[in-house]
């Protein structure tokens, strides 16, 4: 059994194909969709959970890729600007995961990208803006 | 008093490099385990710091003439207005001005992505300003339209002048409605979701002399990474708020108006913020050296988180509409626990001010005296205190065509 949260990128071509339906179907995948979304580009973006046989998994991803789509790990979706970051603090009673933690007593943040469901509220609830994701989506400004 | 020095004294031993110098953090454990009479005769400064939002903030500029002259009359940098109702090429930039054209809040609650604040964060980092500009031209003043584009080393002043910052305790918001507010103090969540306070605390210059005894006009201090001075008391300036037993306030109290060169400050202590839903504006990072010059000096730069309270406010409706008062007191060091209890409910809490900014900036004032290249300033005159005997004024809202009532 293998289970992991992925991102699926679609180029403009292929946000209208059935792709979750050939997981399930072919490859006997259980999947928790965490969101989906498309931007003004076309660009579709997956977000999801997925849990099966490793072997099914391994062949789902290579099926996935031959079809044109891109995959990468959840937690590189967003990003920590420790450089723009004010240690504040004001972000970290709105993340929902504690991704964004306060640490004491050196009362300083910290970012945990695989705690983070990309729920991207931190990205406008930090003053300083030093939240960013990685590609303009339908729901970032 | 036991112990007695004078800022003279204590100039002498800096630059001999002598001085003994300590953050309000770092004294606090000293004076509870010595006392602070035996502290006070071996510590010379205390270094505080605070780096927060800071709305009444903003730069004067004066930016030099072109040819022909001009009489700037509409001022744009980085699209955001510049007020320009004083001479000829001079400016003041505020932290909280909007680029002409901003949405704001017409897509509710509005990014407010850029304002101000960070365009005076660009200015000290060295990036060039574009300044579009009109004017309707004088005999003496004959230029009518400028577009150019200047960095802060090509313009003849820049200075920052606060009028407004290093508030003395604040408010620690809460949101007692039915759904998210977007405010000053951050977004709150429904029923009590958060609770968002702004202050260093323990580490906040005004806590380290809740009496002003020390801090005047003329006082030199850590202003934006560099040198700025006490310049008046600052607006709204509050002196008579309720005291607790260790004369700090219980609400907000005293302000700093602050003055500064911006050629000799940095970007990274002086930084545009964008507050969804409310607007543009600046964190301000500055810090107060507190001369020790007696034990009763020294007693209240031994403050506590836990012996400092403030007022819980609900920015539904109690803020806003004026209702109700404070729901609760809170310490804080419960703030910086996490977590507060009022009225039965646990509440998670985050800051807007930064305590790690604080720290460094206490550290480095306490380097640059200790280094012998920070001096002390004794104040020119003293700043309004409990005596003064302020009132603040609510804004008269008559109707200016009743006569009768005036």
């Amino acid at each position: 059994m293998i289970k992991q949260k992925i991102v699926l990128r679609f180029p403009p071509h292929l946000v209208e194909n059935p792709v979750i339906y050939h997981l399930i179907k072919d490859y006997d995948l259980m999947v928790n969709i965490l969101r989906a979304d498309i931007n003004p580009k076309k660009e579709g973006r997956l977000m999801m959970e997925l849990s099966g046989d490793e072997l099914n998994y391994q062949r789902a991803l290579e099926w996935l890729q031959e079809q044109g789509l891109r995959i990468m790990g959840l937690e590189q979706q967003i990003i920590w600007r420790s450089d723009r970051c004010t240690h504040c603090g004001a972000c970290t009673v709105i993340c929902p995961t504690e991704a964004l933690a306060f640490n004491r007593p050196e009362m300083t943040v910290s970012f945990d990208e695989y705690k983070c469901v990309v729920c991207e509220l931190c990205l406008r609830a930090c003053p300083a803006r030093a939240m960013e994701t990685l590609v303009d989506n339908a729901n970032s400004k | 008093m036991k112990v007695k020095r004078s800022i003279d004294e204590i100039n002498a031993k800096i630059k001999s490099g002598k001085a003994v110098v300590y953050t309000a953090e770092e004294i606090i454990d000293m004076v509870d385990e010595k006392g602070a009479e035996k502290t006070a005769a071996e510590v010379d400064v205390v270094t505080t710091g605070t780096f927060g939002p800071m709305c009444s903030s903003g730069v004067f500029l004066n930016v030099g003439h072109p040819t022909p002259r001009i009489k700037l009359n509409e001022v744009y940098l980085n699209s955001v207005p510049a007020y320009a109702g004083i001479a000829a090429v001079d400016l003041y930039l505020g932290a909280t001005a909007l680029p002409h054209g901003d949405p704001a809040n017409r897509n509710h609650p509005g990014d407010f992505i850029y304002g101000g604040g960070h365009v005076i964060e660009d200015l000290v980092a060295g990036k060039e300003i574009r300044m579009e500009a009109s004017a309707y031209g004088t005999d003496c003043y004959p230029m009518k339209k400028v577009d150019t584009s200047f960095r802060l080393s090509e313009i003849n002043e820049a200075t920052l002048y606060n009028p407004r910052n290093a508030y003395q305790n604040y408010n620690v918001a809460v949101n007692l409605g039915p759904k998210t507010i977007y405010t000053y103090m951050g977004v709150l969540k429904t029923n009590m979701g958060n609770a968002n306070y702004s202050s260093a605390g323990q580490l906040s210059p005004l806590f380290n002399d809740p009496l002003l005894k020390t801090i005047g006009i003329g006082t030199r201090i850590f202003l934006g990474g560099g040198i700025g001075y006490v310049a008046w008391h600052g607006t709204q300036h509050n002196p008579s708020a309720k005291k607790a037993e260790n004369d700090t306030p219980v609400s907000p109290g005293a302000t700093l108006a602050l003055i500064g060169d911006l050629k000799q400050m940095e970007a990274r202590w002086l930084r545009g913020l964008s507050f969804l839903g409310y607007g543009a504006t600046m964190q301000v990072g500055m810090g107060v050296p507190i001369p020790i010059l007696n034990e009763e000096i020294m007693r209240y730069c031994a403050v506590r988180d836990e012996d400092i309270k403030a007022p819980v406010v609900d920015y539904y409706r109690g803020y806003p509409y004026k209702e109700g008062g404070e729901l609760a007191l809170v310490s804080y060091s419960d703030l910086k626990s996490g977590s507060i209890t009022v009225k039965g409910q646990q509440v998670p809490t985050a800051s807007l001010s930064s305590y790690a900014g604080a720290r460094e900036i206490a550290f480095t004032l306490k380097e640059w005296i200790e280094s012998g290249r920070f001096t002390l300033t004794a104040p020119s005159a003293l700043l309004p205190s409990v005596e003064a005997g302020i009132k603040l004024k609510a804004l008269p809202q008559r109707d200016p065509d009743d006569k009768e009532v005036r």
